[in-house]
């Protein structure tokens, strides 16, 4: 019984977060028996596509020919195609803008429980049982697949990347979709080039109100520079207008799981902590001892995020250039 | 167009999670409801677009899957300005008999648009949407941050990663909104909530409709190791601490 995982692109490339999904399909495979298979939608080079047997997937679909831009139910019918193809009876995807998008689809026309957001493999495969974060992360819940197929989507940077050295076979896929059918037209498209994606950075740099103006953000930039990081804000700074509302992150903005946040002066609010709990490591700078954040944080300063960010900023230049 | 906003009632987002004994449901003692936020977002955005005569937006419905309790969080939606509510009479079991039981109500009423928020603020399913446009066999755009009409069509700006796409799909459609789709969700004001015990809430039975996901128990996270405090003056040993001790620099 195989495993298909849906391998998404960005201009005919994969990221990290792709090698993950195949990494994470790997040990699902390893629970439910079989091989994995990937399946790729879009022009992606061969050498590209076998990149994935690095990480697992012994097997590679791709579904070339297929429209640029995403239309959910275009989309849902290759992939469905696929499952049916490879006989899978789990289809692994990423639990980002795109897996949101066709995953529910996918699960009423495959008729397979979903389960969204999931950081680990199951904890059992008959019946399939998978623990998931509920209550944005309050708590943890045991869901239970009563389906015979089961879809499960990954929360990005919460699976460990593995090269197993394997090969996979690439596979022309036609899925014999009518992609022409496409319903959604694109009328524009406005992408900032070459910055690192928030969800994608392994270190995000982020300030909340205690910054107390937009105009004092370039020791944040400057941080995430030296980090090579991206940078966030929390709400009140991206409803001031201080910061794009991309940089949003907590509970109804952008959830991300960094290896390190630092937080200067923002104090953590519930909804807040529930965009950002999941990161590996959560360093706080904040005048007020008792601010929630802390309660979150693996390391605190108590003081001001305007004097602390200088001193900081040429400890870390002086520690890297060691 | 009429317009169709399906609700979650959800546990305001500061509620102090607590589940049963036996860890097997959510303890809903004392749990003030809420909206879910963003369906409140999503209710917010339907209000401004009827509030502007030159958009062709005829009536706002607001459609939830619940016992009686929840009820008042659809007046809450009357209140702010919905001006009719469906409740379907089903306790929720998961996101297919939910979606199962929305797909049903919108099918009847010839709703131009089906607004849904991108998740639960309780069980994050982000599922629900997505099903009912399935289920309908009808377009579906999600991670929608905006909603307008230019002519008589809807166009829709979705994120994608780094940037945002401007889209527009045939109606019916449902779109599956985020953050940015309205800036703050709109308070009801005393008029509106005098207003909203006059409006009809329409009380259907549910659909027969499978569940595909079945919630075996709760757990509560590990309590974690407590903040580490370094003197402000001592930022040197901070940067230590993060190459040294947590590996991350």
């Amino acid at each position: 019984m195989s495993v298909l995982v849906y391998t998404e692109n960005w201009d005919g490339k994969f990221k990290k977060f792709s090698y993950e999904l195949v990494s994470y399909a790997l040990s699902v495979a390893a629970l439910t028996g079989g091989d994995v298979t990937a399946l790729s939608i879009g022009t992606v080079d061969q050498d590209e596509l076998s990149t994935l047997g690095k990480y697992g997937a012994s097997l590679v679909f791709s579904a070339d020919g297929a429209p640029s831009g995403l239309d959910n139910q275009v989309f849902t019918s290759i992939i469905a195609a696929a499952m049916e193809k490879c006989g899978a009876k789990v289809l692994v995807m990423a639990h980002n803008n795109t897996g949101k998008a066709i995953a529910p689809r996918l699960s009423v026309s495959l008729k397979a429980g979903l389960a969204a957001g999931v950081t680990a493999v199951p904890e059992s495969v008959n019946p399939l049982v998978v623990n998931k974060k509920v209550f944005s992360g309050k708590a943890f819940g045991k869901v239970e697949i009563l389906t015979e197929k089961a879809i499960l989507t990954l929360s990005q940077n919460s699976f460990e990347i593995a090269e197993t050295g394997g090969t996979a076979s690439v596979e022309a896929f036609d899925s014999g979709v009518d992609v022409s059918a496409a319903e959604t037209t694109i009328k524009d498209v406005q992408k900032q080039e070459g910055k690192l994606l928030l969800t994608d950075a392994d270190v995000v740099i982020s300030g909340g109100r205690g910054m107390k103006s937009g105009d004092n953000w370039a020791p944040i930039e400057e941080l995430a520079g030296i980090l090579e990081g991206a940078t966030a804000c929390s709400r009140p700074v991206s409803d001031e207008g201080w910061r794009p509302h991309g940089e949003h992150t907590g509970q109804t903005g952008k959830i991300i799981a960094p290896n390190l946040y630092m937080a200067f002066g923002i104090s953590g609010a519930i909804q807040h902590l529930a965009g950002v709990s999941s990161s590996k490591c959560i360093v706080a700078v904040n005048t007020d001892k008792d601010a929630p954040i802390f309660e979150s944080a693996d390391y605190g300063i108590v003081g001001d995020a305007l004097k602390v960010l200088p001193e900081l900023i040429s400890e870390i230049r002086a520690a890297k250039a060691q | 167009m009429r317009i169709l906003i399906c609700i979650s009632n959800v546990p305001d987002t500061t509620t102090k999670v607590k589940f049963s004994t036996d860890n097997t449901s959510f303890d809903d003692g004392g749990v003030q409801w809420i909206i879910n936020p963003w369906d409140e977002l999503a209710l917010t955005r339907a209000m401004e677009l009827k509030e502007d005569a030159s958009n062709p937006v005829s009536n706002v419905t607001v459609v939830t899957v619940g016992s009686p309790a929840a009820e008042p969080t659809l007046r809450k939606a009357l209140a702010i300005g919905a001006d009719d509510a469906i409740r379907v009479d089903a306790v929720s079991t998961d996101a297919h008999f939910v979606a199962s039981q929305l797909a049903a109500v919108a099918a009847n009423g010839d709703f131009g648009v089906v607004l849904c928020g991108i998740e639960s603020s309780d069980y994050n399913g982000s599922a629900v949407g997505g099903m009912i446009s399935e289920i309908m066999g009808i377009p579906s755009v999600s991670a929608v941050s905006e909603f307008k009409f230019d002519g008589g069509e809807v166009v829709l700006s979705r994120d994608i990663d780094g940037g945002k796409e401007e889209v527009s799909v045939p109606a019916p459609f449902v779109a599956i909104v985020q953050k940015g789709i309205a800036k703050e969700p709109r308070i009801a004001a005393m008029r509106g909530i005098m207003m909203a015990r006059k409006k009809p809430l329409q009380v259907v039975p549910a659909a027969d409709a499978e569940s595909f996901t079945a919630y075996q128990a709760f757990a509560m996270p590990e309590p974690k190791a407590p903040c580490k405090m370094v003197d402000a003056d001592n930022v040197k040993e901070l940067v230590n601490l993060l190459q040294n001790e947590a590996k991350v620099l």
